[in-house]
């Protein structure tokens, strides 16, 4: 039937939040009657009038009054319009409400949602993958949905979460990807999910590219290997037991990531094996990432600057064939 | 000094208020000089901060707000943090890193708060604090609580933050009551205002936000007292943000650290360079509201108190890294878990 899209679930999520918990209310660029850069909130500010909030261009402002508001018993959820751009409320993220409860015993249930990732044409500054960054700070959760029924249940999960959510959504997943319906139980945070069984390789890897490895795991099946792929949901916290079961039942492991090579969750996933599990291995552990270069403008850029079934594909052979 | 005996009106200031600002002055005062002394005798760990000079302003805000109102106070406000409430102890145990603090060690010196009863921990990064207090008036209006104002200080350097633009923006747009208050006190650390700004005073910044401003001589504590309760009182009133910009000088290094060399000595001959306490001090006995000795028992007393909560504090067991709750998070349950190597 295919009659609910990502960014129709993200859209019930919030829908949800604001009917289900009057503390609930979402303030972001354009998220009022416009209903969103991407339409995530379309409708919201009718049916929930004075709680879906048009913000001026003030990031850093909207994320200290989103950690105002927190203290003050509410749960924000933040629309960032491209995650790109939650760089100019980076330090409200990371040293104010990250480090609130730590050192205040305050906890600040704020979500942030930040549209992130490659889609055609978008460019250096409109196509970033953030959540390595935010990992890498204490006091963050960091959620990356890769199916529509984890963007629902894990942003319904994330504004009742006590503590700063950087909800980071994928857009090229938005309007590409559908399911038939709402799930009504969901995985907890923190729990990664078995996307596809193997026993030749694993792939652990994330969001968007969830649906690349799941492609490459088809393909390579035509030529006789069983592919698992490991989608790990949240990256912080990273689900390590998964990953090393799944690594017990293949000995080879690829982490993916469209986001940059240096650091990073494959660079985090693969250090977890390497010193946790490093007996399990019959090869060494690979990893595959964006190039490190600003993100390009151009599909015949774009396509070859960022993993794809082809590159992946290309990396699994040849570490099934070491 | 003829600055001083300039310095005798005191508009509508009752003596009631001016003699129980004084005396929170006063205690300020002294804990920052306990506070230095304690730091050079390298009982503190990180920086010391002082508010030396900046009494006036800093009581006036404190003074002016009430309980249920929220104050973010920054680095030079002892006095207005004393007068709004918080205890002196929260001083010591957060400057000499007692688990028994607000703090409980994990944050130092002025960074220091009670987020639930409306007092502010500052984070580092001038500017931040502001939009913070936005969000709580916001979260109060939602939620229908519409009776309480909130205010922020910041050094005029701190002004030439985005962050301060952003949040002075979406107070204006939101008509919160706010009240921020700037302390133009002539230099940013080492640096004078003429590299930090290029407009005649920074209270000419209120016309562009579209809110109201109040310019005052920050050296005088009937000024500040009166011009803080306007600003207070027209937020609570609704009309929107006020911004106050009260000129002074600092009367000492950044921190204590600093010999702050580079302070113009013109200046600090000009009227700017004078001593809030020494004018108050003047003017309370110009007026007979109290005479030499009844000064100098409520320096006495002051001393006693702060070296009483001293003595309590340094009983205090430091913590302890091997036995502290090394969790970021209030829900544990989403915490990572690290081998230990
Ligand atoms: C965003 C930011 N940049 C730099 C600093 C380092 N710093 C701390 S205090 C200070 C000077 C502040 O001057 P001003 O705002 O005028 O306040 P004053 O110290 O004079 O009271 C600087 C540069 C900081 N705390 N925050």
């Amino acid at each position: 039937m295919n009659s609910i899209t990502y960014l129709e679930a993200i859209r019930e999520a919030q829908a949800k939040a604001l009917k289900d918990d009057p503390r609930v209310y979402i303030y972001g660029q354009d998220v009022g009657a416009f209903g969103g850069a991407f339409k995530a909130t379309k409708n919201l500010a009718n049916e929930f009038p004075g709680r879906v909030i048009d913000a001026p261009i003030s990031e850093d402002a909207i994320i200290g009054s989103a950690i105002g508001a927190a203290i003050e018993g509410m749960r924000p959820i933040i629309e960032m319009q491209f995650a790109d751009f939650s760089t100019v409320g980076f330090n409200q993220i990371v040293n104010h409400a990250a480090a609130y409860f730590w050192r205040t015993n305050v906890p600040l249930p704020i979500v942030v949602r930040l549209p992130s990732g490659g889609t055609t044409g978008s460019g250096p500054f409109h196509s970033q993958s953030m959540e390595a960054i935010y990992a890498h700070y204490p006091g963050l959760i960091v959620m990356t949905p890769a199916t529509v029924e984890d963007a629902y249940s894990m942003l319904i999960e994330a504004v009742a979460i006590d503590d700063p959510v950087i909800f980071c959504e994928h857009k090229y997943l938005y309007y590409h990807l559908k399911a038939d319906k709402l799930p009504s139980e969901a995985l907890p945070t923190g729990k990664a999910r078995i996307a596809r069984p193997g026993r030749d390789l694993t792939i652990v890897t994330y969001s968007a590219m969830v649906h690349e490895a799941l492609a490459v795991a088809e393909e390579l099946k035509t030529e006789g290997y069983e592919i698992e792929v490991v989608d790990l949901r949240s990256i912080k916290p990273i689900d390590t037991d998964t990953v090393i079961a799944s690594v017990a039942r293949t000995g080879r492991l690829l982490c993916v990531g469209e986001a940059w090579p240096w650091g990073g969750v494959t660079a985090e996933v693969i250090a977890r094996v390497a010193t946790e599990a490093f007996d399990l291995l019959d090869a060494p552990p690979q990893r595959l990432n964006a190039k490190d270069t600003p993100i390009p403008y151009h599909p015949n850029l774009w396509s070859v600057h960022r993993p794809t079934s082809r590159s992946i594909s290309d990396a699994a052979r040849k570490l099934l064939q070491t | 000094m003829s600055v001083v005996s300039e310095a005798v009106p005191i508009n509508n200031i009752s003596r009631e208020d001016y003699l129980s600002a004084f005396r929170w002055m006063l205690l300020a005062r002294l804990l920052d000089e306990k506070m230095a002394n304690l730091y050079r005798a390298g009982k503190i760990f990180g920086g010391v901060y002082l508010g030396r000079g900046q009494e006036a302003v800093s009581v006036a805000v404190g003074m002016a707000l009430r309980k249920g109102d929220v104050f973010a106070p920054l680095i030079r406000d002892g006095a207005g943090r004393l007068a709004f409430g918080e205890p002196i102890l929260d001083a010591i145990r957060t400057c000499m890193g007692s688990p028994l603090g607000p703090m409980r060690g994990r944050d130092g010196n002025v960074h220091r708060g009670h987020p639930r009863e409306g007092l502010l921990p500052m984070l580092s990064h001038l500017g931040s604090m502001i939009s913070v207090v936005n969000g709580i008036l916001m979260a109060r209006r939602y939620k229908g609580n519409d009776g309480t104002v909130g205010a922020t200080c910041l050094g005029e350097g701190g002004t030439s933050t985005g962050a301060f633009h952003e949040a002075m923006n979406q107070a204006a747009v939101e008509k919160l009551p706010l009240v921020m208050l700037v302390v133009d006190n002539q230099y940013a650390y080492s640096t004078p205002t003429s590299r930090q700004f290029a407009c005649a005073s920074l209270v000419d910044r209120a016309i562009g936000y579209g809110i109201e401003g109040h310019s005052l001589d920050g050296t005088k504590l009937d000024a500040c007292l009166g011009t803080l309760q306007r600003a207070v009182d027209n937020a609570r009133s609704g009309k929107g943000p006020q911004l106050i910009v009260a000129k002074l000088l600092r009367l000492c290094g950044h921190g204590e650290h600093d010999d702050a060399s580079y302070i113009d000595p013109k200046l600090k001959e000009s009227p700017l360079g004078c001593d809030c306490m020494k004018l108050a001090e003047t003017n309370i006995l110009q007026q007979q509201w109290a005479d030499e000795t009844a000064i100098a028992s409520w320096r006495t007393e002051a001393v006693q108190k702060i070296e009483e909560a001293v003595s309590i504090v340094q009983r205090e067991a430091a913590p302890d890294g091997y036995k502290e709750n090394w969790q970021a998070l209030a829900s544990k349950h989403l915490g990572e878990v690290y081998p230990e190597a």
